[in-house]
């Protein structure tokens, strides 16, 4: 299995390290001759400004689009909720728009109210993930289809519609493989 | 309330902040102004300040931490990360830029220091921070006061990147030579470094920083950018580079794609093109010793 991973700017290489611990080759996806031959794509955390300028600067938001509606998995943290969401509210920045829900950027506050927490999620087991929310977006609404995984003080803050699949928090800086695994074994499979 | 506990401002929440900050370009801004157009050419952050440091470096005199509105304003304008300078010792400085929910300080040798002999303690902090080096002691030592980003200091203000290389290149050497050296030397390491012996031990085994670092001082173009990235860089400060030059807008846009693009010379070649002057450079001789901002703090 070859899993692309979105280098454009953000925390690619700490997903990078995490899908190699589940065993699956990477590849860092930069333009858009590097999307081909994917089995799925992971669209990492960093600044989702700055990833939707790039994107469409240098080609990439239409293509990822075509091989998404083709039924390439992808996954989403922070930023890459952000990129994947149809609606974010008070903005028009550059995005993917690919599941059916709207995000607000920023939504638990500043810097300063950035937080961790053990969350639950059902479908990884009884233990909970430890989720690391950084300047962390969360979902406002959900539509058909989409299928809530988590919430934190009843906010969305994680969810999946078919091959997609979001967190708000980061996963890959943890060493809990979980939702990485979830993603490449169920969502991916 | 929910029945889950959030601990806020802990070390991985400090740390994180910088990850996300990879790959990408922190602009200096002095309005808001400035900071939209920064956003818009696609900056992971800003850096709010008063001057930016050539023109702190032509002024002469005491440079101090922006006047509060100033950081306000240019947080207002933007919903990307807002930074700012505290004075090095400063801590009442960084207590102030705290309050006013700035996302990271940059405890910053630009700045006029307040204190020769301590950093602040970074710990007692629940924002994070950024700290410049010369060299992997002073990277340690400033990590091991709870620094969660670290930078080359550079020489601020000059247009030259001559310093930077210097310090990029002096870091990962030492971290490549600590990779070599036999335990039973490492507290010998330690003690030469002047850095915390915990850190030399994790450093030695893992051969990288334990934080995100990031080069600064005196990038000026997207090739100096795409070097500082080739040497093994995480992300770009750009001071003085964007404002002073000719034509700010595209000049950063073409230093956001140069740091993301950083390995691939035909885009390189393509985004260089037609971006008007660069900011004026200055010959590290020509600046007398004492003006040299990269020898303060230690």
């Amino acid at each position: 299995m070859l899993v692309g991973v979105l280098a454009l700017q953000g925390a690619f290489r700490e997903h990078q390290w995490a899908l190699d611990k589940c065993g699956v080759e990477t590849r860092q996806v930069r333009k858009p001759g590097e999307l081909s031959g994917l089995d799925a794509l992971v669209i990492p955390g960093g600044e989702s400004t700055t990833m939707g300028k790039l994107m469409r600067e240098f080609g990439l938001l239409e293509p990822i689009k075509g091989i998404a509606a083709e039924g390439m998995p992808i996954f989403g943290t922070c930023a890459g909720l952000i990129m994947l969401a149809k609606q974010i509210r008070n903005s028009q920045q550059a995005n993917l728009g690919l599941m059916d829900m709207e995000v607000e950027r920023n939504a638990f506050g500043r810097q300063v109210d950035s937080f961790e927490a053990d969350l639950p999620i059902a479908e990884l087991g009884p233990q909970p993930i430890r989720a690391i929310f950084i300047r962390a977006p969360y979902i406002t609404r959900v539509n058909n289809g989409v299928d809530v995984l988590a919430a934190y003080d009843d906010k969305i803050v994680c969810a999946r519609q078919g091959r997609f699949l979001v967190a708000a928090f980061h996963p890959e800086l943890t060493e809990d493989l979980r939702l990485h695994r979830y993603f490449i074994e169920k969502v991916a499979r | 309330m929910s029945e889950i506990t959030a601990e806020k401002g802990t070390w991985t929440v400090k740390k994180g902040l910088a990850e996300m900050l990879k790959g990408g370009v922190i602009m200096d801004v002095t309005t808001p102004e400035q900071a939209k157009i920064a956003e818009e050419a696609g900056a992971c952050a800003v850096m709010a300040l008063e001057r930016v440091p050539a023109d702190i470096r032509a002024a002469g005199g005491v440079a101090r931490m922006a006047d509060p509105t100033i950081i306000q304003r240019i947080m207002d304008a933007v919903t990307i990360p807002v930074m700012a300078k505290a004075r090095i010792g400063h801590f009442v400085e960084a207590q102030i830029l705290e309050a006013l929910g700035a996302d990271y300080i940059d405890e910053s040798e630009v700045l006029t220091p307040v204190d020769d002999k301590y950093h602040i303690d970074k710990h007692a902090f629940k924002v994070p921070f950024v700290c410049g080096c010369r060299n992997l002691g002073e990277a340690l030592r400033r990590i091991g006061e709870g620094a969660a980003m670290i930078r080359t200091k550079g020489e601020p203000g000059t247009g030259n990147v001559v310093e930077a290389v210097r310090h990029i290149r002096m870091v990962l050497g030492e971290l490549r030579r600590l990779q070599n050296v036999p335990r039973e030397e490492l507290m010998s390491a330690a003690k030469e470094m002047g850095a915390p012996y915990n850190l030399v031990l994790e450093v030695a085994a893992t051969g990288r920083l334990p934080v995100v670092n990031f080069a600064a001082g005196g990038i000026a173009t997207p090739a100096d950018a795409a070097l500082m990235m080739q040497l093994g860089c995480d992300g770009i400060f750009v001071g003085s580079g964007i404002f002073k030059s000719n034509d700010p807008k595209s000049r950063a846009k073409a230093i956001v794609a140069a740091t993301t693009h950083y390995n691939d010379a035909k885009v390189l070649a393509e985004i260089s093109k037609d971006l008007g002057e660069a900011m004026p450079g200055l010959e590290i001789s020509a600046i007398a010793p004492e003006q040299r901002m990269q020898d303060r703090g230690w």
